[in-house]
């Protein structure tokens, strides 16, 4: 296992916080109530916050001087590896809220786990993280729970994010060649024993929100290996133009 | 899981002078966030924080608050940010939850002297203005990340609470 492995290996989960944060933070300003608007940038910094934590990480690992800023502002769009899930556009707020519910559950085990990784580090910002993933996960399931048990509108939209969305849920646990490496060598997660798990807990919120099980055996991906769908490059485009506008720029 | 700070004596009276930036009735040390603070040979000091959360945009401010400080006292600062063990509402003093809630913030009602959690009920959140128990939980999320946002059913006022992280 080299550092590049390591590096790899951060990208494949930090990557998720960082444009799922950034997606989210697009609603700054433009959420449906001022609560769900505050809410809604508070969990983009936490998904930021965590993300800085990573990238340090992969910048002291670097065999390149790199900073946390290179890593987040400067790669091309192959180079990341987040899961297609988390790019999908912020079509409405049943979108938002389904997304952030499909992502935070498999986040919250995802940590659960790499809080008892061999690596230092992986734990110490799995540890902390968890602790603010909860707070998401209540958020957004409950949100799923009012909008689908809610309205005749509320339930006709949040049944169209589920079916929609629910391609993307298989990606979260596709292991690459460089994940099953990294959970060998007791660093990373082996995602694989979580997915039943997952689906019996989403399955359930679902059907406690009077919606229904979208039946398809077709799932998206791509992600992971850096082939993303025609949103990323848009998400890119503004999160990167100013520090490629003026290179080296500082705060 | 309550880790007490490690912090010298003589550093001890210049860091609770540095205030928390967003909730300025606060000292850093009475939030927690200052893990340890050294006194090393050549008037070297080195303090040691961890952030309440992973995004909270003060630890920059009191990274930068804690070195001006100690250099007006003399002192070269060393500020180090440290993520584990993880930032606990324990860790925050009975003198700094008296000085929230004085402020209009209710301060984090530990999870285990609260009979309703033991209960498996909700918190009981008292307001902060009237001490009244009639509450009810607005949002989660509030003006920082470190809050969730309250109504006050007798007195009508809304009012932060600080977020009880075990």
């Amino acid at each position: 296992m080299t550092n590049e492995n390591l590096i790899q290996y951060i990208y494949g989960i930090a990557d998720n916080s960082l444009i799922l944060g950034q997606r989210i933070s697009e609603l700054c300003g433009h959420g449906p109530t001022l609560e769900t608007d505050i809410a809604m940038t508070n969990i983009a910094l936490d998904l930021l916050g965590q993300t800085r934590s990573y990238y340090q990480y992969v910048a002291e690992l670097s065999a390149k001087d790199l900073t946390e800023d290179d890593v987040a502002f400067l790669r091309t769009e192959r180079e990341y590896k987040n899961v297609l899930l988390v790019e999908q556009p912020n079509t409405d707020f049943a979108y938002v809220i389904v997304r952030q519910y499909f992502f935070d559950v498999f986040h919250f085990m995802l940590l659960k786990e790499l809080e008892n990784s061999k690596n230092v580090n992986f734990q110490a910002i799995a540890k902390k993280s968890l602790k603010e993933v909860s707070y998401h996960k209540r958020f957004s399931g409950d949100w799923l729970k009012r909008l689908g048990d809610g309205t005749e509108e509320s339930k006709a939209k949040a049944q169209q994010a589920v079916n929609d969305l629910w391609v993307y849920t298989d990606e979260l646990f596709q292991m690459t060649d460089n994940d099953i490496l990294i959970a060998e060598a007791g660093y990373g997660v082996d995602t694989n024993p979580l997915k039943s798990a997952y689906y019996n807990e989403i399955t359930a919120l679902i059907k406690g929100s009077t919606l229904d099980i979208p039946e398809t055996p077709y799932f998206q991906k791509g992600g992971k290996q850096g082939i993303h769908t025609e949103h990323m490059g848009f998400i890119l485009s503004d999160m990167q133009y100013m520090q490629r506008t003026y290179p080296d720029m500082k705060w | 899981m309550t880790q007490l700070a490690d912090i010298d004596i003589e550093l001890h009276d210049i860091l609770k002078s540095v205030p928390d930036p967003e909730i300025p009735v606060l000292s850093i040390i009475d939030l927690g966030v200052v893990r340890s603070a050294k006194l090393l040979p050549n008037q070297v000091a080195k303090v040691e924080i961890t952030p309440t959360y992973s995004g909270c945009p003060a630890m920059d401010v009191i990274g930068d608050d804690i070195k001006a400080e100690l250099k007006k006292h003399g002192y070269t600062p060393e500020v180090k940010l440290i993520l584990s063990p993880a930032w606990t509402t324990d860790w925050m003093t009975d003198e700094g939850k008296k000085a929230l809630k004085d402020y209009g913030i209710a301060p984090p009602v530990d999870a285990t002297s609260d009979k309703e959690a033991l209960l498996g009920n909700k918190r009981v959140i008292p307001c902060p203005q009237c001490d009244s128990k009639n509450t009810k939980l607005v949002s989660q999320f509030a003006s920082t990340a470190c809050k969730a946002m309250f109504k006050c059913e007798d007195c009508e006022e809304t009012f932060d609470y600080f977020k009880c992280l075990i």
